[in-house]
């Protein structure tokens, strides 16, 4: 993957299939600790110790039609080159939360990339789950939680373009705020 | 100019309005973008907003942009599958945003499938 943020767009659809209700994605930029923490944490089935154990393997997938499952092994391969890692914590009917940090400054470290864009896909692939989406930086902090926007829309549904256009505007102009 | 939620309320009323007008909706056409490992690996976010922005440019009524899973041919994604009722599902590989359009513009909005970006102009 090109982007750290196409990984988040990946792996946020294991918490969609885990029919997570709320999902929150949390990024840090820390400059003084020369790290990149990004944190997704859901509150959907949750594995058990023993799925846990191998979910890092690439062979390990809960579908049905292939015996693969590259999602988590490419997040961590990207974590690991920068002198990085990947945790994973999760329990059965609580939730998952997965954390991967990274060299900030490291040259093997993917680009952020389009947040904006990877949050807009994450909302029209899944309207009906709230998400949270904090980034800090040394510059301050932006949150954009659907809650609030859910509050504006009423009875109006995410999936309308116009809706999206707005969100994914408006990210852009908070993170761009923050850099 | 800065976005605000003033602006997200005026995009709700502005919805509401219109939105008794799109009824018709399950009988519309599809357009469905693999979303999986394989496909957000290949460029398929990029594909999805270009055929969101190009649907919405054009203000095309009961067209579905969608997204689906892995669809098994990891090889050619981006792959998206394009429904059009009373006619047989078209599946197009290898997607880019410039193609999107093209399909946009030749497939839902004249009819006429891109032949050449199908999945049986690659094999």
């Amino acid at each position: 993957m090109k982007e750290l943020s196409l990984h988040i767009l990946d792996i946020v659809q294991n918490s969609v299939k885990a029919e997570a209700k709320n999902i929150t994605v949390d990024i840090t930029e820390d400059t003084k600790t020369d790290t990149l923490t990004i944190e997704i944490a859901d509150d959907g089935c949750g594995m058990t110790a023993e799925f846990l154990a191998k979910v890092r393997d690439p062979f390990t997938t809960t579908r049905t039609t292939r015996k693969t499952g590259m999602g988590i092994s490419l997040f961590e391969a990207a974590a690991v080159q920068t002198g990085g890692g990947l945790d994973i914590t999760s329990k059965p009917g609580v939730g998952t939360t997965l954390k991967v940090w990274f060299s900030l400054s490291s040259i093997d470290r993917a680009p952020l990339g389009d947040m904006a864009g990877t949050m807009v896909t994450i909302i029209s692939g899944a309207p009906d789950i709230d998400y949270i989406y904090r980034h800090t930086t040394g510059k301050g902090e932006f949150v954009f939680d659907t809650r609030e926007i859910r509050e504006v829309l009423g009875d109006v549904p995410f999936n309308v373009p116009d809706v999206l256009d707005w969100i994914g505007g408006y990210i852009e102009e908070g993170l761009a705020e923050i850099n | 100019m800065k976005k605000s939620f003033a602006d997200l309320m005026e995009i709700r009323n502005k919805t509401l309005n219109r939105v008794n007008l799109r009824v018709d909706r399950e009988e519309g056409i599809r357009i469905v973008v693999g979303m999986a490992t394989c496909g957000i690996a290949a460029g398929a976010r990029p594909v999805l907003k270009a055929f969101s922005e190009e649907v919405s440019k054009r203000e095309l009524q009961g067209v579905t942009v969608a997204q689906t899973g892995c669809i098994g041919m990891c090889r050619l994604e981006p792959i998206v599958e394009v429904t059009v009722p009373g006619e047989e599902k078209v599946t197009y590989v290898h997607m880019t945003p410039e193609k999107a359009a093209r399909v946009v513009a030749e497939h839902i909005v004249n009819k006429q499938p891109v032949a050449e970006y199908t999945i049986g102009a690659a094999e």
